[in-house]
């Protein structure tokens, strides 16, 4: 598969931490991204639940200074489910204040962000090239598209939309869920109300088995994620080639300076790709990988490309 | 809610082939009188259901494609795609959509296996069809009409009540 | 309060009608509806005929058009918005932000409700659909309580419909893909979740073992009431704990909070239940529709007959009261 104007290699960009960690370690974690992965995007943030911000604020600001000092681009992440007042205001404060681009997480930063240049991330439902343009036109410049999307799908809405930066979830466990109850805290004899922060405990999410004991999901809080860690590593020359922008990796608990220089090294063609699977196993070890949705099979599934239409692009 | 003895007991003797003589014209009326029934099979009308009456020493085959209903003894019963268990009177107001299937399938009153998506389309096209045994059937006749006619009055008296039950199985 | 009921068939649809419902909501036979179920749903000309038998007796139909377009086979939807419109829908309930572009564009003067599946869970959200696709109503998200609903209402330019009965999502709707994880079958692309072409019940020895694609959701002892094989409703193992992770075989059902929702502010209850057969729609319709008129104290005695028909025989008012949380 070569076209004749190659198209300009994708960038590397980081998603916001899932998980909740604690102060110190989320900062720690963003000063290595910034003094050694070859990232050119970061968005932090909290996504995933309201009650634990107090956990990063404190470190917001050193962080966005050393990603930025490291030539990072940073983008805040917005909120991904929206009920309570304070949530309201949480997001209205965050799009008044923020002098940094916002990665919109949810229907109300897309109303509070109309006009106004903004990222869309991969939480809000783009299934189609004729939303990314309705999106486009109040304002986002870059989609993070949904992880359940084949392939089929991305480079439809990509041709459907020139002028538009797209990004795809190619390193992480896959966000399958979220929801206004807390399973995390259910599954530790809580509610969500009196939490303790007990999802803090599972820096990685919290494994769920089938009664066959299979390990299927993993909880991290209010939200779901894939027991598997999704690894679009072969596909990403057809991704270079479909004119995708960023290749988004989603941090684990693991070395994700590690991860970006695998990414990286496959997308420039450094490396072949079954070197560069390898490489990441044993960087992410224990989780197995998936890629199904992307080759529009079972999201939880593994699906071998043929070498031939695994050679990056030279 | 067992069929009464006066019902099943003849069954153990009467020959299948007089059975399944009476059933196919019943199965042959149902579907002369409700043409949209193929139209929402669509493709699952080439598969083949067996309802299993729970309290019946008999199996019914049925292949809407054909169309056929087969009766058999349940210790020689044929393969299947997809299978449905439970008591008589309530595989007939299934049948007729007096009651409603995930209801039933919740109480364990109903067991279904097999081809989900087959017996799923089976049971959404006869919710349609408004099948009404007595009425389909008031034209039939012949030796076991009224073995027939019994079970359809049976579904009347003692199966509509079922929805409505009052004390609902124990849960957790 | 308007009462809109759930239809599946024509015959569920005109059990709906008779049993009192203000509205009946169905769906096309494809993907583009979120109850893309074997054997269900409406062609043209059922609808056609639907629509019709609906007002003859003032009764208005909504057509649910709320998955989300797949790339590349957008004429599917366009059509069906085209369709319904044509049919004489009273309103198309749709998710898809492209669609809604659409039907604002071609169809200027059509009735515009946002489905559930889009996740409008706050007033901004709303404001959103409302500015951008001129949205005449929202059905909201089973995330909220009732406080958080009347809070709602008293900041948005829009109509509020909750759910009143049935089936209950855990995750934010819309928003879940958990079923396309297990199955490859999307609820946002191809309208189903669960897919009856990969559930597996099988028996093991006393127990009913209920199978999502390669996945065990359930195992039920002999006479405990069973559930739909959805994935958040499933048995699982967590550490050393089993039980069940996100949510029990339930149903909605928030028949006590009627006068709540009403001075909340909401315009419409919705009953689940477009896959139920039509002697569930005709029995959940009737007695929705005495308890909208009885009083408080005549309303628990029409619960206990809802609960037969519910998933596990067993109900909860769900995210309207906080401690579900």
């Amino acid at each position: 598969m070569t076209t004749s104007t190659s198209p300009s290699k994708p960038a590397l960009s980081l998603g916001p931490v899932y998980y909740l960690w604690d102060g110190p370690k989320w900062r720690d974690f963003y000063f290595r991204i910034a003094d050694e992965a070859p990232i050119a995007h970061v968005t932090i943030g909290e996504a995933v639940c309201s009650k634990r911000l107090h956990f990063i604020e404190p470190h917001v600001g050193e962080v966005i200074e050393r990603l930025e000092s490291a030539g990072k681009e940073v983008s805040l992440a917005s909120l991904a489910l929206v009920t309570l007042e304070r949530e309201s205001q949480l997001v209205r404060g965050l799009v008044r204040d923020s002098t940094y681009p916002i990665e919109a997480n949810d229907l109300s930063a897309l109303h509070l962000l109309a006009g106004r240049p903004h990222s869309v991330g991969p939480l809000v439902n783009v299934y189609n090239g004729a939303t990314a343009r309705l999106l486009a036109s109040r304002g986002a410049t870059s989609i993070c598209l949904p992880p359940e999307l084949p392939m089929a799908s991305v480079r439809g809405i990509i041709k459907d939309n020139p002028g538009l930066a797209f990004e795809i979830f190619a390193f992480g466990r896959v966000p399958l869920a979220i929801s206004a109850r807390c399973a995390h805290a259910r599954s530790k004899g809580l509610i969500k109300d009196n939490c303790q922060f007990i999802c803090g405990e599972d820096t990685d999410g919290l494994t769920v088995e089938t009664l066959d004991r299979q390990p299927f999901l993993a909880l991290n809080g209010v939200q779901t994620m894939s027991h598997t860690c999704q690894a679009l590593m072969q596909e990403l020359p057809e991704l270079a080639a479909a004119g995708v922008s960023r290749i988004r990796l989603s941090p684990q608990d693991c070395d994700m300076v590690a991860v970006a220089e695998i990414y990286g090294d496959a997308i420039a063609g450094r490396r072949a790709i079954d070197e560069s699977l390898a490489r990441l196993e044993s960087v992410y070890p224990g989780v197995p990988f998936s890629n199904g949705f992307h080759h529009g099979q079972t999201g939880a599934a593994w699906v071998k490309v043929p070498a031939s239409l695994a050679i990056p692009a030279a | 809610m067992s069929l009464p003895l006066a019902i099943t007991a003849p069954l153990s003797f009467v020959p299948i082939i007089a059975i399944e003589s009476v059933v196919q014209r019943v199965f042959t009326r149902v579907i002369e009188t409700h043409p949209g029934l193929f139209d929402r099979l669509a493709d699952h009308a080439n598969k083949r259901y067996a309802f299993l009456p729970s309290d019946l020493p008999i199996g019914f085959l049925v292949e809407p494609a054909v169309p056929r209903i087969s009766v058999h003894r349940k210790e020689r019963a044929p393969a299947s795609d997809a299978c449905m268990e439970g008591e008589l009177v309530l595989l007939l107001a299934l049948l007729e959509g007096r009651v409603d299937g995930d209801a039933v399938f919740f109480s364990r009153d109903l067991t279904v296996s097999g081809d989900m998506e087959a017996m799923l389309a089976l049971r959404n096209a006869l919710d349609d069809c408004e099948i009404d045994l007595p009425r389909d059937l008031a034209r039939m006749s012949g030796p076991f009409a009224p073995l027939v006619r019994r079970a359809t009055e049976e579904i009347r008296e003692r199966a509509l009540g079922r929805v409505v039950k009052e004390e609902a199985p124990q849960w957790n | 309060m308007e009462l809109i009921c759930p239809a599946g068939t024509p015959a569920a649809f005109r059990e709906a009608v008779d049993a009192g419902a203000d509205v009946v909501y169905c769906g096309f036979r494809d993907e583009t509806n979120a109850r893309n179920f074997p054997g269900l749903n409406f062609s043209r000309e059922e609808l056609r005929t639907a629509i019709a038998y609906a007002k003859q007796r003032k009764v208005m139909t909504f057509v649910a058009i709320n998955t989300f377009m797949r790339a590349g086979q957008e004429t599917l939807w366009h059509q069906a918005v085209d369709d319904a419109v044509a049919l004489g829908a009273d309103a198309v309930i749709l998710a898809d932000f492209g669609l809604m572009a659409y039907t604002v564009e071609r169809h200027p003067q059509q009735r515009l409700h946002v489905s559930v599946q889009a996740s409008a869970s706050n007033a901004d959200a709303v404001r959103f659909l409302v500015e951008a696709f001129a949205a005449k109503r929202v059905v909201l998200p089973r995330t909220l309580t009732i406080a958080d609903i009347a809070r709602l209402a008293k900041q948005i330019d829009c109509e509020i419909e909750v759910f009143a009965f049935g089936g209950l999502c855990v995750m934010a709707e819309g928003r879940c893909s958990l079923s396309s994880y297990a199955t490859g079958k999307s609820p946002n692309m191809n309208g189903v979740c669960s897919p009856a072409s990969h559930v597996r019940y099988r028996q093991d020895g006393r127990e009913l073992v209920s199978e999502l694609g390669d996945y065990t959701i359930n195992r039920f002892p002999a006479g405990e009431a069973a559930g739909y094989p959805t994935l958040c409703k499933g048995r699982f193992d967590i550490a050393d704990e089993r039980g069940y992770a996100f949510e029990d075989p339930v149903s909605l059902d928030v028949m006590d909070h009627i006068d709540a929702l009403r001075s909340a502010g909401v315009s419409a209850l919705k009953i689940e239940g477009r896959q139920r057969g039509k002697a569930y729609v005709a029995e959940v319709v009737s007695v929705m529709r005495r308890a909208l008129t009885a009083g408080a104290a005549e309303r628990p005695a029409l619960v206990s007959r809802l609960k037969a028909l519910s998933e596990g025989q067993k109900t909860t008012t769900g995210a309207y009261e906080k401690r579900w949380r």
